[in-house]
């Protein structure tokens, strides 16, 4: 049933009209039927007390000077304007005198009142012109000593009318509200709903696989805004995560493959042909020094993306940065003299962060190896500064005088697997600058690239330690 | 050294048994959890080789279980988890050594042997000799043929884990692990120019070598 239903019915907007039209049409019935049913009553009384104000006087008429002064009066009192309603009639019913012409029949035969209101003919005599229409009206009957009947009422004309100005307005008030349920529909469902169904047109655009697409904001800033805004911020993050994951699959399949295939020519090289043991050994031991190159390039892609993917709190504690500057320094300063490289560092006594140690630790000391690889070389002065400091939260500068990286290619160096050109006969997974801004954004901070004359800076920036205030 | 293998991944189990055999050892082999507990809750082994994810019962489950009952077996935790909390947690739990997967074998090896002698008397003694090589962990002097040489702080104490361990191949990340406090791979050969920087100083001017590169696992301290 509810399928067949035009799409329009289906709105929560139409629903929620029709809804409210009915509740107020049904409040507005009780009301006008309460109104009307109880002002005709108190109208029916006011009548019924006119009409027993003159059963008397008619009645005394009647027994003062008989039959014919009762005829005067009724006739006399039928022509002033205005007049009430009066009928005498024989015994049979049939009319003697009065303003009545014509009367439902049955009328005449119950004394009292009139159960319900009757209809009527008006024969009115003061302007001679017969009154075609029948009317409502209510009345006493009275049978006199001489079996005659008299009959005086009074016209419903009045309670009439007023049903109808209240039936007026009923349908007034229904009309009101008939365009309120309009207004109502056309606000929250042509606009509100409308929104909505954009929302969801686009989250099934994006669902159908344009993971680009993005849900429409108005720009009035109003709660559909906020919502568009913070699903389009998750469909950002679902997207960079995708994109995140596609580049792994792709670079896995570039930067693996090689070193695989390599590894299996070698090993065939191997067997192939007769060779002493020294030379198979030999082939092994390269064999096994590919495998473990691999196997860390595996590691920090794992890394890289479990970091990425979020943070936790339970790896965090209150850490040292001064503390961990100097490890990393002691750890690389052999390395960096051996390498003709000077290495030096400046810090502050302590510099506490909430993080992990460990990949604090790992990402210096990439940043660190990747500053004295790059920056040593033949005859040159090589320099590489390791630099503590404090703004708005702390930042580590590794500043080294080599080559540098173009300013151009300052965003793509930290992505994963970039090796720039004249870089790739450096050893090392061309990882360890990715990991290091992983590392840092799962600390919430930052890794910045900024060129030096020569040479470039590569700054670890935290973010404001809110902890400590 | 007597070995038990708690290791579900049945070809991984049966190389490391392999292996281990081949390098000298006698290794058991228990393929779930609840197996692995009753093999190793009488305490008769050296190392237990312990993969976390198990059937019937899961690695930390095991070791907690040991711990519980007083056996105070050395246990190396092998693990597919990476992550920088599952060595924590795993250390907790009571294991005494974390490796993850994939390892290099000489590598496994390495730990496992000192492990074996981690309760050994070197921690209690405060001078280790070595040839002509001692050092006094008290006064933190190094002689070699009654020659003092100074070392520099860390080089003390890379020379203290090499000769606590001496005879014994100790790896590159062992080395930044117990002599640093890093667990995270080198990327380069840091560690080959503190060893080298360190066998100059001790070497220098002595016939014989003491510190030996071991290819393809690290390093042996070895007289003689």
């Amino acid at each position: 049933m509810a399928a067949r239903l035009p799409a329009i019915f289906k709105t929560t907007a139409t629903r929620l009209s029709a809804l409210y039209l009915l509740l107020f049409a049904l409040c507005a019935a009780i009301l006008v039927f309460y109104t009307t049913s109880l002002s005709v009553r108190m109208l029916t009384g006011q009548l019924q007390e006119t009409i027993s104000d003159e059963m008397p006087v008619l009645g005394r008429a009647y027994q003062r000077g008989g039959l014919p002064l009762l005829v005067r009066f009724v006739e006399q009192r039928s022509r002033q304007p205005g007049a009430n309603l009066y009928l005498l009639a024989d015994p049979q019913g049939r009319i003697l005198a009065g303003n009545v012409e014509a009367l439902q029949p049955g009328v005449l035969d119950i004394e009292g009142w009139t159960g319900s209101p009757f209809l009527y003919t008006r024969f009115d005599t003061a302007g001679e012109e017969i009154d075609e229409d029948r009317h409502r009206a209510v009345a006493y009957v009275m049978r006199l000593p001489n079996q005659m009947i008299l009959l005086v009422g009074r016209d419903l004309g009045e309670a009439e009318r007023l049903r109808t100005v209240m039936r007026q307005a009923l349908m007034l008030a229904l009309g009101f509200m008939g365009l309120g349920a309009l207004i109502i529909w056309y606000v929250v469902g042509r606009r509100a709903l409308k929104r909505i169904d954009q929302v969801s047109d686009a989250g099934r655009r994006i669902m159908a696989g344009d993971l680009s697409g993005r849900l429409p904001v108005s720009g009035t800033g109003d709660e559909f805004d906020r919502l568009s805004e913070n699903l389009n911020a998750m469909l950002e993050r679902i997207a960079s995560l995708n994109e995140g994951l596609k580049q792994v699959s792709d670079n896995i399949a570039h930067d693996l493959k090689t070193p695989l295939t390599r590894m299996r020519n070698r090993a065939e090289a191997a067997l192939a042909g007769n060779k002493g043991s020294a030379e198979y050994r030999k082939a092994l031991e390269t064999t096994i020094a590919e495998a473990d190159q691999l196997i860390r390039t595996f590691n920090a892609i794992l890394m890289i993306s479990r970091l990425e993917a979020g943070y936790s709190a339970e790896q965090t504690a209150q850490i040292d940065l001064a503390a961990i500057i100097a490890d990393v320094v002691e750890l690389y300063e052999p390395l960096a003299e051996e390498s003709g490289v000077q290495l030096t560092s400046a810090a502050p006594p302590r510099a506490p962060v909430t993080g992990n140690r460990e990949l604090v630790g790992q990402a210096l000391s990439n940043v660190i190896d990747n500053a004295i690889k790059y920056s040593q070389g033949e005859g040159r002065d090589a320099k590489v500064s390791v630099e503590l400091s404090q703004g708005t939260g702390w930042r580590i500068d590794v500043a080294d005088n080599g080559p540098g990286i173009p300013e151009a290619d300052h965003n793509r160096a930290t992505e994963r697997f970039v090796r720039l050109e004249d870089s790739r006969s450096q050893p090392g997974s061309g990882l360890g600058l990715s990991l290091a801004k992983a590392i840092m954004g799962f600390h919430g901070g930052r890794l910045e690239l900024t060129s030096r004359d020569p040479g470039i800076c590569v700054s670890m920036v935290f973010p404001e330690d809110k902890a400590k205030k | 050294m007597k070995l038990l293998i708690i290791e579900d991944d049945r070809e991984a189990a049966d190389y490391l048994e392999k292996a281990l055999t081949e390098a000298g050892h006698t290794a058991h082999l228990a393929r779930d959890g609840e197996t692995g507990y009753m093999l190793a809750s009488d305490g008769e082994y050296d190392v237990l080789i312990v993969d976390r994810m198990l059937p019937k019962r899961d690695g930390l489950s095991v070791i907690a279980a040991l711990r519980a009952k007083g056996i105070d077996t050395a246990v190396l935790i092998l693990s597919a988890l990476g992550e920088v909390d599952d060595r924590v947690t795993g250390l907790r739990a009571g294991g005494d050594d974390y490796l993850t997967k994939p390892y290099a074998f000489s590598e496994l090896l390495a730990r496992i042997e000192v492990l074996s002698r981690r309760k050994g008397r070197a921690d209690i003694e405060t001078v280790y000799r070595a040839g002509d090589l001692e050092l006094d962990r008290l006064s933190h002097t190094v002689r070699r043929a009654g020659q003092e040489i100074v070392l520099q702080p860390r080089e003390f104490r890379l020379l203290e884990y090499m000769m606590r361990h001496a005879g014994q191949v100790v790896t590159r990340t062992m080395l930044l692990e117990n002599v640093w406090d890093y667990h995270f791979d080198p990327q380069t050969n840091v560690i080959d120019v503190h060893i080298s920087r360190l066998r100059s100083k001790i070497e220098k001017g002595f016939d014989k070598p003491v510190l030996h590169t071991i290819r393809g696992a690290g390093y042996m301290l070895k007289a003689g």
